[in-house]
């Protein structure tokens, strides 16, 4: 055997121990079945078809942001206009983008001009058609998408944030891909996703406010205890029946109250949960805030408690309480109600985590049971292990000791993929098995060519080694060409699939890569062994 | 061993049969699509392209399906659809059924049908006594909890995370040796550390229901149209891209003779599908990608032995040239296609209901595309070459892909 052929080989086996070992070796190295198992356990990264799961698409209703701006925008302006003195009819906002300001005073339209383009750069300002004195603001484009890519951001880890504070095994969050406003919440081992599912959407925007009047029985009665119009700078919000302490009616009550809140969400440092001592069996929510936060709530609190004022704890925007404060409060609070432990450690989760910016829909939703993933493993399997022997039978049948040949290298092919994925962190689904099961049918191809092109130059009487060389050479760039488009063809499922369709595409392209090494490189190798200890002029086995 | 020793057929001779058989297969199976979606407003698609919910239970023994549908009928659900799963092989299948619910067109929450259902699987088929959960439904998670509790092992403060282990050994058991039904704690005594104070103490915080849910799927409308758009413009796409590659490696005819290959392949096999009332998934679209560029492969093969023939037999009539290479390429051609076939053949039959319409379509794609690269694409090009007269139309003179065979032959 030559140098070059003896290289070769050890080149091949290395090959074969990296992969080994990439598959069975780490994370610890193996002393025993046990440890040898975890490790395969651990390398081998399965999809959620075949672990069980729940996979989660959501869609972030980008437009109430969009909206939000605008409104805040409508605010910002109304104060400015006042502030500089600059007479107007109304302002009001059209849409989600638009805002219309109505009979600017003629003498003032300079300044008014002069303001928008000076403080509100979002917006770009135009004559509105068919109003004398009429401006319409539309928010730019670049903003927009601005604000959306923040959102969607920002959203992404706020749900992060409570998904890891769930305690979840490797969760998957991530963008889709597929939309500009969806994210993909992948929790495996999670058979029954409702729990996760409420964490995920509450809004969890808490606001500490003032408390103007009520409760009321309804908006009109509210309003009609101020003649008709709400004082400035005043709201009125939904609450819950016993948010004023236990009622006798249920159904909503309604607040007036302070539009600008004490305290939020963003000031609170900490949340968590327990046990409420003024009503035994029920949980409540403690949460303290932050040292800027504190001073400004204390004061509030000491101011209120000398009238006898009272304050609205208001999550996502409905009233949960609204209590008298008795004294000045520095820099804790509760939320008192009827929660169960359940509901109020994931209450005390959400606002840790921080509010979501913007509400959120669900649009997809799977989940496959454990049991059912332990039965794909099992068919799965039984299946590649079926297929392969069959393979390996009608090889060995038909080409004889080449055939031995073609299956060493069909098995360091299935062997290199394995570890490939180990190594890459590629992760198997149960369609990903029928990718391996493909990658044996194709992969054995390549062989076949050489194979038969051999025969040919055989039987156009050559002998063994320049038979094999010519077959080899010959052969390979059909093979190229043949592996070539079902690899392009992936790529596309790649880029379009998701989930389990990505898991085929991965371990086709994977498989039909090494194919190409091991029946080439590899096989060669093998033959040039044989032909070296073979008389020249000696029949091939083929 | 050898198949296909000197082989003489004259297979451009036969391209009328050809044609005709795939004529007769097109119209036989796009027949049923016709009646499956224009006479009985039914659909092929499956719920990823159509939306809906999709609740697959499993019983523990054959499955009450009156008792079930009275159940779904109070609960408002009178137009959901309970099937049988039809997979002969795994034992416990013949048990399964599936729940389906159209998509709702109201605003109510995603998962609002999957809700009733589950209700009314518990509230029918709960396992006798209120209050206590199902096991067939605990978590590893929520069993450890449990006997951390009440400590059966009597282990004290020693519990370490023994309990965490058990309960994934016993949940492990379940979904594994007993399809996650058990239908009794007896069932669980072969477990290692299932004690009989663990299995009495689990009897009594437990209740046994007789089914459980091996898998369920919500698609929303939106989600729905976007899969069905994204399908079709990657097949586009993957055909568009076959069709450069081929031209640039041979002639554009050669590639257009390739993709109307390919598109008659994937339409004989939509048109099986129907006929097999199998539904179009996600995974199908994988398998007829995979087709796509499988159909290809033999394809390239003939072409390629074409080009190089062309040169070698410069003087014999074009359709003889293809003859001979069809012939020359035959033996690999129909090992390397009964090989796959055998593969995917395996697959079909032992790699369960979940894959079942993915490897029919393999099944069926890859006797079509073997097929189609002698009966439809070899001819077409045969056809143009006899309308656009001369050879030499495998490779431009001078061109570029002329220059690189002229290499290869010389070496």
């Amino acid at each position: 055997m030559s140098a070059q052929l003896k290289w070769k080989f050890v080149f091949i086996l290395l090959v074969l121990l990296a992969c080994i070992f990439g598959v069975i070796g780490l994370p610890n190295f193996p002393t025993s079945p046990t440890v040898l198992k975890e490790n395969l356990a651990n390398r081998i990264h399965l999809g959620l078809d075949l672990k069980g799961g729940s996979h989660l698409v959501l869609q972030v209703q980008l437009q109430e942001a969009i909206g939000q701006h605008c409104d805040e925008t409508v605010d910002e302006l109304t104060k400015q206009l006042h502030a500089k003195n600059i007479p107007f009819g109304e302002i009001r906002r059209v849409d989600d983008t638009h805002i219309l300001v109505r009979d600017v005073d003629p003498s003032s339209s300079s300044s008014f001009r002069d303001l928008v383009n000076s403080q509100f750069t979002d917006w770009t300002m135009a004559l509105a058609a068919g109003e004398a004195n009429g401006y319409e603001l539309t928010m730019k484009q670049s903003v927009i998408a601005d604000i959306r890519q923040t959102t969607m951001n920002q959203t992404l880890e706020t749900i992060t944030r409570r998904i890891n504070a769930l305690g979840l095994t490797e969760p998957t969050i991530a963008f889709t891909g597929r939309s500009d406003d969806e994210i993909l919440v992948q929790l495996p081992g999670v058979g029954d996703p409702t729990a996760a599912k409420e964490v995920i959407r509450a809004g969890g925007q808490l606001q500490l406010v003032r408390v103007v009047e009520g409760p009321f029985t309804s908006e009109a009665e509210a309003l009609a205890q101020h003649g008709g119009i709400l004082p400035p700078g005043t709201v009125i919000v939904p609450g819950r029946s016993d948010s004023a302490g236990p009622s006798q009616t249920t159904g909503t009550v309604y607040y007036i109250l302070d539009k600008v809140p004490v305290v939020t969400g963003q000031d609170l440092r900490n949340a968590d949960s327990s046990p409420s001592t003024d009503n035994p069996g029920s949980y409540e929510v403690n949460f303290k805030l932050s040292t800027a936060a504190a001073g400004k709530f204390g004061a509030f609190t000491e101011q209120q408690a000398a009238i006898g004022g009272r304050m609205a704890v208001v999550l996502d925007r409905q009233v949960y309480e609204a209590a008298v404060i008795k004294s000045r409060i520095e820099d804790s609070g509760r939320i008192t109600g009827s929660f169960s432990q359940e509901s109020a450690q994931d209450l005390a989760l959400v606002l840790r985590a921080g509010a979501l910016p913007a509400s959120i829909k669900y649009l997809e939703e799977r989940t496959v049971g454990p049991s059912l993933g332990a039965d794909s493993i099992r068919e799965g399997v039984r299946a590649s292990v079926g297929s392969l022997i069959v393979v390996m039978i009608f090889l060995v049948i038909y080409y004889r000791l080449s055939g031995v040949n073609a299956v060493v290298a069909l098995v360091l092919n299935l062997v290199i993929l394995v570890a490939f994925m180990a190594y890459v962190g590629a992760v198997l689904t149960l369609p990903g098995i029928a990718g391996v099961i493909l990658t044996i049918g194709m992969g054995v191809d390549s062989n076949v060519l050489v194979f038969e092109r051999i025969r040919e130059e055989l039987r156009s009487g050559k002998v063994a080694a320049p038979a094999v060389e010519t077959g080899f050479d010959r052969a390979f760039l059909t093979i190229i060409d043949t592996h070539v488009t079902t690899v392009v063809s992936a790529i596309f499922l790649f880029l379009f699939g998701t989930g389990p369709v990505r898991g085929f595409a991965v371990t086709l392209v994977i498989g039909l890569i090494a194919n190409v090494f091991t029946s080439i490189y590899v096989s060669r190798a093998i033959f040039d062994y044989h032909l070296s200890k073979m008389d020249r002029q000696a029949v091939l086995s083929i | 061993m050898e198949f296909f020793r000197g082989v003489n057929v004259n297979w451009m001779g036969w391209t009328k049969y050809f044609v005709a058989l795939s004529l007769f297969l097109l119209a036989v199976g796009w027949f049923s699509v016709y009646r499956t979606v224009v006479v009985k407003h039914g659909t092929m698609y499956g719920i990823d392209f159509r939306g809906g919910t999709l609740v697959y239970v499993r019983f523990a023994g054959p499955p009450p399906i009156d008792q079930l549908r009275k159940g779904l009928q109070q609960a408002g659900l009178a137009n959901s659809t309970i099937q049988g799963i039809s997979d002969t092989q795994s034992v416990g299948s013949k048990n399964d059924i599936v729940i389906g619910l159209e998509q709702s067109q109201t605003d109510e929450s995603l998962d609002a049908g999957k809700q009733k259902i589950l209700d009314v699987l518990r509230s029918t088929f709960g396992g006798g006594v209120s209050g206590k959960p199902d096991f067939n439904s605990a978590t590893p998670a929520d069993l450890a909890a449990d006997l951390t509790r009440k400590d059966p092992l009597l282990l004290g403060t020693n519990v370490g995370d023994r309990y965490t282990q058990l309960a994934n050994r016993l949940t492990a058991a379940r979904d594994s040796d007993h399809s996650g039904i058990v239908t009794s704690f007896d069932q669980l005594k072969n477990v290692d550390g299932a004690t009989p104070p663990v299995l009495t103490a689990l009897s009594n915080d437990y209740s046994l229901s007789n089914f459980a849910i091996r898998d369920a799927d919500i698609v929303g409308p939106r989600v729905g149209s976007q899969l069905r758009r994204q399908a079709l413009f990657a097949t586009l796409y993957a055909l568009g891209g076959m069709l450069v590659y081929i031209a640039l490696r041979f002639e554009w005819v050669y590639g257009a003779a390739a993709v109307i290959a390919v598109f008659h392949d994937v339409l004989i096999t939509l048109g099986f599908f129907s006929l097999f009332h199998y539904e179009i998934s996600l995974t199908v679209i994988a398998a007829l990608l995979t087709l796509v560029g499988y159909s290809m492969n033999d394809t390239i093969v003939i072409f390629d032995r074409v080009r190089e023939n062309l040169r070698l037999m410069k003087r014999e009539p074009f359709p003889a040239i293809v003859n001979k290479s069809i012939n020359q390429t035959l033996s690999r051609t129909i090992l390397t296609s009964g090989l796959t076939f055998l593969t995917v053949l395996v697959l079909y039959m032992l790699g369960g209901e979940v894959l079942r319409a993915f490897s029919f379509a393999m099944v069926v794609g890859v006797v079509v595309g073997t097929y189609s690269s002698f009966g439809i694409a070899a001819p077409i090009v045969v056809v143009w070459n006899k309308y656009h007269g001369g050879q030499g139309t495998a490779v431009r003179a001078g061109s570029a892909a002329e220059k690189r065979v002229m290499a290869a032959a010389r070496r």
